[in-house]
């Protein structure tokens, strides 16, 4: 458990040292520009992180004059006080201060005797005075920017008592500027003094550490410049077996290791010519060595996401308890690893996400108890590699998220008009939670509810071209999806060939191969209209023909037209829809390193990234949505989140989508998205049984009810005259049922221009679109058989 | 005086150059793999030593007509914040140590993309060298056709 603390604590310095840093840069650009609403929220986000870890690790005074800050920053960042000098130098005397408990923090694991009360009274005073002048502004200035210091005089006499030589130097170093009020030099002496203090101290600790017991303590302290070497060795002794490497050092490894392996493929090509046994030998050896080589620095990026969630338990325990609750965590998949870099990106995130599960979603056991639940509430993490990404899943056992609420709040706070939320469907709106400013929770606590956490967490998830998305559900609970790419991931992948290029699939988007020869290949794909599909196991499979998809297919060779014709088909899975990727051949599966693209080829969707062939070439690895969504064989339900532009009008949106277009009555046509048909059948009319009262067939060994299209539109019945009627059969709860039309004319593509604004709420006819020169109503057929299911699932995909 | 040390290439008769300190090396003819769907300004992607570099043909991206196919281009690689980027030119020229003073703006009758991306004219006893913006020849999206 200590270790762990001191983990913890460490990282907290190191991160703390890096966003101080930045805070610096980021309020003397904001004193130019005070109204930049983007610095504000990171000075804003900054001060919150420190002020949450500081609250977990117990760090009281560093907690409340943090939360003083925040207090004031939160009101700069909703524009309500206008930052001015006065409020810049104070919080840059935050800043200061900071510092000097952070290195209180490194030299004697507590935040100072320092409560920077006066300091305190000034951030509040601004807050209670809305940012007008202060009376008498700069002795109190002078006043809060020398307190720093002579505190910190103070505190380092008492942190090394032992080291007399030390300490007497870190006093005066400290005391001496203290006179002065300049605040800039006052706190880099004091640091300076600090840092000195600091390395007597651990000079002191070290003798008493495992690794260095035989070390005397009196030569440590026996002088002042003695000290300061002695315990840097000290430091050396006691750093255990592991060195901190930079992500950017092991970047570099990884690209000096590929094209270590490229010049070993070339050697190795040549060896064939050579008989000379010793060479033959050396090269054997130089081939074994660098594929040791390169499994061992791709290791070396790569860790379990179990050391991101490392620090969770504790502070999941310490939030309970601080509220009152029970939380049980549960952890799944703690060993999917990830890349170094990404597991960094993620890992504040994750701390927000679970912070805010165990404070607002969970909720205290009487109410749980009340709610028939158990007293003790879960949260469950989980982590799996899916469809070429990471996906991680927080789930909570909570409350849950009311939709109502977020939509009130959004609107109360501009954030979308009125007109917006009407239109929204329910997971819109529980996504709008990852706006900015955007909380429902009712009181603020110490610990969250301010709405920061939740824009930084999808703010920071997209920086590495993550997707998060919420689902909840009042009384049961929230879960939380992040799905991160799989940049520099090394995954199996499918290579095959289109064209005359190679491309990758992620072996995870892969369900089955199915190759077609002989009469097969002619017979065995049929034309919906003028679109390809292919009947597997009685389904039916869209066909995507890759060559014609991505335009490559000038330089088809006449023989292979002579040849015995051959179809291959990768089916794939791409969100909930299966589909076919035809394909001129299939090679192997083949370890592949994702590398990213370019910023200019960032945007073709159909692309996932690239990778280095073993022969040194480089092959583009195909995104499986990007090519479902590009050829419309899934419609964008990815990002179901609200995009920033708020103004963008959802009604008009378009999308393509294959539609399956079909008559009835005399002449009216109708069409419905391809993905709600399940099958095409043509029924004798003959077999038509009445079950219940209601036309019914028997059909795959169960009772299949049959609507009657023309009927329910009021187009007067005439299928019941034919004796083949068309079936156009769809699927409830895994049930069958059939929609009787009177034609079946085909699929087509269509960019559809969904007009929300017309289609009513909960209406199965979403639109009318002119579709081959005709007017045709989109019908969507599952929300037309379950009238609850509104079509505004549809719209928001 | 301030002399700039100009990387110059050529695109046809035409000479161009760009800031010897943002050029990370010059390349012979790579092999490349074509992007499809990519419009005409991506020459392809290149491996350069295990990183996959994205090709611009800068012809295209000129608005210029295509090179002999017989002929092919050398690779002037970029270096940029988000790794290294290269473009396709005709042939290479050399480093010329060249003063403010006769750096002239982009005349005004300039139109279209060479207006876009041409930040300034030099001007040499025997030639102009048309300098060119960087982060604008180099920031599209290749997906806009």
């Amino acid at each position: 458990m200590l270790q762990e603390d001191d983990a913890l604590i460490q990282e907290f310095l190191v991160e703390s040292h890096e966003n101080l840093d930045r805070l610096d840069n980021d309020f003397v650009n904001l004193e130019e520009d005070p109204t930049n609403r983007e610095l504000l929220s990171s000075v804003f986000r900054t001060i919150h992180t420190i002020k949450g870890t500081a609250g977990f690790l117990a760090f009281e005074k560093l907690e409340t004059l943090t939360h003083a800050a925040e207090n004031l920053l939160s009101r700069l960042r909703d524009g309500d006080i206008l930052l001015n000098q006065e409020i810049t130098t104070a919080l840059l005397t935050v800043v200061d201060a900071v510092r000097i408990m952070l290195a209180h923090v490194e030299t004697s694991n507590n935040d100072g005797p320092q409560r920077y009360e006066d300091l305190i009274e000034q951030l509040k005073g601004i807050v209670e005075r809305g940012g007008e002048a202060a009376p008498a502004s700069s002795s109190e200035e002078a006043e809060a920017s020398a307190t720093p210091a002579s505190s910190s005089a103070e505190a380092e006499t008492s942190a090394a008592p032992a080291d007399g030589d030390a300490s007497d130097s870190s006093t005066e170093a400290a005391s001496e500027p203290t006179e002065e009020t300049d605040a800039c030099d006052v706190t880099a002496a004091a640091e300076t003094a600090g840092d000195v203090t600091g390395k007597a101290a651990d000079a002191e600790d070290a003798p008493t550490g495992v690794a260095a017991p035989q070390t005397d303590p009196k030569s440590a302290a026996s002088s002042p410049a003695g000290g300061e070497t002695k315990s840097e060795g000290a430091h050396s002794n006691v750093a255990d077996a592991s060195v901190r490497v930079g992500v950017e050092l092991l970047d570099q490894l990884m690209t000096l290791v590929s094209e270590l392996v490229l010049a070993r493929n070339q050697i190795v090509q040549h060896v064939g010519n050579d008989r000379e046994a010793s060479f033959l030998r050396a090269t054997q050896r130089l081939n074994l060595i660098t594929t040791e080589l390169q499994e061992g620095v791709m290791k070396a990026r790569m860790q379990p996401i179990g050391n991101a969630w490392g620090k969770l338990p504790r502070m999941v325990r310490d939030v309970s308890r601080a509220c009152g609750k029970k939380v049980r965590l549960e952890q799944e998949g703690r060993d999917t690893e990830l890349d170094r870099t990404i597991l960094e990106a993620i890992k504040d995130p994750l701390t927000h996400i679970v912070r805010n599960a165990a404070d607002h979603g969970i909720e205290l056991p009487e109410e749980r108890q009340a709610a028939g639940k158990e007293p003790e509430g879960t949260l469950r993490l989980r982590a799996f590699h899916e469809g070429g990404q990471v996906n991680i899943e927080i789930a909570d056992d909570g409350k849950g998220i009311d939709a109502a609420k977020i939509r009130e709040k959004a609107i109360r706070n501009g954030r979308i008009t009125v007109d917006q939320a009407d239109r929204m469907g329910e997971r819109e709106l529980m996504n709008l939670i990852f706006l900015p400013g955007l909380s429902t929770a009712e009181t603020i606590t110490n610990v969250s509810g301010r709405g920061v956490g939740m824009d930084v967490v999808k703010t920071n998830i997209e920086k590495i071209g993550g997707t998060v998305d919420l689902s909840s559900e009042v009384g049961r609970g929230t879960t939380i999806k992040i799905k991160i790419p799989l940049t520099l991931a090394i995954i199996p992948a499918l290579i095959v060939n289109a064209g005359r290029d190679r491309y990758a699939i992620p072996q995870v988007g892969l369900k089955e191969l199915v190759r077609l020869e002989g009469e097969g290949a002619e017979s065995g794909i049929e034309l919906v209209h003028d679109k390809p599909v292919y009947r597997l196991r009685g389904r039916l499979l869209p066909l995507i023909d890759l060559t014609s998809l991505l335009k490559v297919g000038e330089e088809k060779s006449e023989e292979s037209k002579d040849e015995d014709p051959v179809v291959n088909i990768v089916v794939l899975q791409a969100d909930n829809t299966q589909f076919g990727l035809v394909v001129d051949s299939v090679d192997d599966t083949e370890e592949i390193v994702v590398k990213p693209l370019g910023p200019q080829l960032k945007t073709l969707e159909v692309f996932a990234g690239a990778a280095i062939m073993g022969d040194g070439k480089v092959a583009l690895i195909l995104d499986v949505l990007g090519l479902a969504q590009h050829s419309g064989v899934v419609t964008d339900g990815h990002d179901a989140g609200v995009k920033d532009d708020a103004d963008e009008k959802r009604g008009d949106r378009e999308e393509t989508q294959s539609l399956l277009l079909f008559r009835v009555g005399e002449d009216r046509r109708m069409a419905t998205p391809l993905h709600e048909v399940a099958r095409l059948e043509e029924l004798p009319s003959n077999q038509v049984e009445i079950a219940g009262g209601h036309p019914a067939v028997q059909y795959r060994g169960e009772i299949m009810p049959l609507i009657y299209l023309d009927e329910m539109m009021g187009v007067g019945r005439s299928a019941a005259d034919r004796e083949i009627i068309p079936v156009v059969v769809t699927n409830r709860d895994g049930h069958s049922v059939g929609v009787v039309v009177d034609e079946i004319l085909g699929v087509v593509e269509e960019s559809l221009h969904i007009n929300t604004e017309d289609a009513e709420s909960g209406s199965s006819m979403l639109d009318s679109a002119v579709i081959e020169g005709r007017i045709t109503d989109i019908l969507s057929l599952q929300s037309m058989i379950e009238p609850e299911a509104s079509s505004l699932r549809l719209m928001a995909a | 005086m301030i002399h700039n040390q100009i990387c110059t290439f050529f695109l046809g008769d035409s000479c161009f150059g760009v800031d010897v300190s943002c050029v990370q090396e010059i390349l012979r003819h790579q092999e490349s793999t074509r992007v499809p769907l990519a419009n005409g300004e991506v020459g392809g992607l290149i491996n350069l030593r295990g990183q996959i570099v994205t090709a611009i043909e800068l012809r295209a991206r000129m608005k210029m007509p295509e090179r002999d196919p017989e002929k092919r281009p050398t690779n002037v690689v970029i270096r940029t914040e988000s790794g290294p980027v290269s473009l396709l030119v005709d042939s290479i020229g050399d480093v010329q140590e060249l003063s403010d003073e006769s750096l002239e703006a982009t005349p005004e009758t300039l139109t279209g993309r060479a207006r876009e991306l041409i930040e300034g004219v030099y001007k040499m006893n025997d030639r102009l060298i048309l300098v060119l913006d960087v982060d604008k020849t180099i920031g599209f999206d290749a997906s806009v056709v």
